[in-house]
């Protein structure tokens, strides 16, 4: 139900705004979605941290762009072979990096998309600078070259990523994730895999973050490694904690308040990056569990308290 | 059924249990009794595969289980609850005892996200199913309640419908009475006794309450600082005189 309405909101705002400005901070806005989306998961539901997922979102971004700029693959097999590759990166970091948890998974995915980063400025494509003249995104006979139409490839791609994680958060493997938040120990007492749920989730989240990655690289056509640095794995995380991650609209809400914050804020000319700093401090301390939660706790009847305080 | 054979473990320069011999026998309720630090919760926790024991080997249905992962004897069929609950919080009751489910039901990340129809269909299975033990273990009115907003005595309950739902051969209780008043254990003492002949399953039951160990228990194995000291049925274990010295001391004149 709630989706029906956000895919109606979304098809009809291009009609409610002619401003190709408005429609590009919102296809932002939807790329940055996309990989909340897959932190919520992570981190909300499953209790997982990343530290570096600009990391996942820039290899999206480099493979998609080089097989299609470089190779001449089409835009829609190289946004695959980038999902791919960030899938075979998220495995190869899961593996070590399962024995951790808290501070220490913070650590290491950090240096992870340290690592990532270095890498890309060594050796992508321009180093540093980066590079241009990637292809726009296009599938045969159409090529999203106008803001409206990408703004509707992009959001509607978040509703479709939205559908298929609110099917999984409701069904055995979101359970599982749950349960492996919960308790490790009890989990793998039922019969839990929770090493292979772990290396799942963090592909999950990876795969969303890569697809993003893609859909920004082909929509800008200008990528550099600046774009996936440790700062923006900040600002994705950022976006899930002022959304709420306990709640998979929260990523939404939250990539959408981070992206369109700053642009608001231009008003205050050099004071906006000050204003941008107060507002989210502030909003952690009010709204400490995040947008959506505490809306949706505004709306829900107050519960009566039973029983004892939780033990376990 | 379960045989414990000569298993030692020690942590540090502790001998949790010394050449331990234990069995349960099929579909009855096996007692595992003993003062503080006997080493009872660490034989559970060897037998379930969340301690490798030093020496000593575990058979369950004739195969060697020992130092299989928790994982796979769980899907083998012994289940177990935990002596400080470890319950899913913030779930609720019915998504608790879901859970339990997993490893009998088979959608994967790609399937549940698709709804796939075969998806579809177990779920709403794994439901039917998870509501029906609720209503069994006498939950049925708490189906909406997240585990932690239960009492403790729920609670409990809660945790052996959890480890029941993976339908086990074999269930493993670690002080399930613990924090319970005296009407709340004789109404688990009654439901442990109805669970063990309705689903013919096995039951390890480690308690301190002997009101309880007696009156539901098949066989019963003493364990005092790790070593065994006596096995048998709850009338010849009242009479048992070592154990009435390691829980009452014995007068030294």
């Amino acid at each position: 139900m709630t989706l029906i309405i956000f895919v109606l909101m979304i098809i009809a705002l291009p009609f409610l705004t002619g401003s190709s400005y408005t429609l590009t901070v919102g296809i932002f806005a939807g790329i940055n979605a996309l990989v909340a989306i897959g932190l919520c998961i992570l981190m909300g539901y499953a209790g997982q941290i990343s530290l570096g997922q600009a990391a996942f979102y820039g290899i999206g971004a480099y493979v998609s762009s080089i097989l299609s700029a470089h190779h001449g693959l089409p835009v829609i097999a190289s946004l695959a072979l980038g999902m791919l590759a960030a899938a075979l990166a998220a495995v190869v970091l899961a593996i070590p990096s399962l024995r951790l948890k808290g501070h220490y998974l913070a650590v290491a995915t950090l240096g992870f998309g340290e690592v990532v980063c270095v890498a890309l400025n060594e050796w992508g494509p321009g180093g540093p600078s980066g590079f241009g003249d990637i292809p726009q995104f296009s599938i045969p006979g159409y090529t999203f070259s106008s803001s409206a139409g990408y703004f509707y490839l992009v959001w509607l791609t978040v509703a479709a990523i939205m559908a298929f994680s609110l099917n999984l958060m409701n069904s055995r493997s979101g359970r599982a994730l749950k349960a492996i938040h919960g308790s490790e120990l009890a989990s793998s007492a039922m019969g839990l895999d929770v090493v292979m749920l772990k290396i799942k989730v963090f592909v999950l989240s990876a795969v969303y973050a890569a697809l993003a990655g893609g859909l920004y690289a082909h929509y800008v056509t200008f990528i550099s490694p600046g774009s996936f640095s440790f700062f923006h794995s900040v600002l994705l995380l950022m976006m899930v904690v002022v959304g709420g991650i306990t709640n998979l609209w929260g990523g939404i809400i939250g990539a959408v308040a981070v992206t369109i914050l700053p642009e608001l804020l231009r008003q205050f000319q050099e004071f906006d990056v000050l204003a941008y700093g107060v507002i989210l401090t502030l909003s952690l301390l009010f709204f400490r569990d995040g947008i959506v939660p505490i809306v949706i706790n505004k709306f829900k009847k107050p519960k009566v308290e039973k029983g004892s305080p939780k033990i376990a | 059924m379960l045989e414990v054979k000569k298993v030692s473990k020690s942590f540090g320069g502790l001998a949790a249990l010394n050449n331990v011999n234990f069995s349960a026998r099929e579909k009855s309720i096996n007692a595992l009794i003993g003062p503080n630090g006997a080493g009872k919760t660490t034989l559970l926790d060897i037998v379930t595969g969340m301690t490798a024991p030093d020496n000593g080997e575990v058979f369950f249905s004739g195969f060697d289980i020992t130092n299989f992962s928790a994982l796979n004897i769980s899907r083998r069929g012994i289940a177990r609850t935990f002596q400080h609950l470890e319950l899913f919080g913030d779930m609720t009751t019915l998504e608790n005892i879901m859970v339990g489910r997993h490893s009998k039901t088979k959608a994967g990340f790609i399937s549940s996200g698709l709804r796939l129809p075969f998806a579809v269909k177990e779920e709403r299975e794994t439901r039917l199913r998870s509501e029906e033990m609720l209503e069994y273990i006498k939950l049925g009115h708490r189906i909406n309640d997240t585990a932690s907003s239960l009492p403790i005595g729920e609670q409990r309950i809660l945790e052996i419908g959890r480890a029941l739902a993976t339908e086990p051969g074999l269930l493993m209780l670690d002080e399930p009475a613990a924090g319970l008043n005296i009407r709340e254990t004789r109404t688990l003492g009654d439901m442990l006794k109805k669970i063990c002949s309705d689903m013919n399953i096995t039951i390890v039951l480690i308690e301190h309450d002997m009101d309880i160990v007696m009156r539901i228990s098949d066989r019963i194995t003493v364990l005092n600082f790790g070593e065994r000291i006596a096995e048998g049925t709850p009338a010849e274990i009242q009479e048992n005189e070592t154990v009435i010295a390691a829980y009452l001391g014995v007068d030294d004149e």
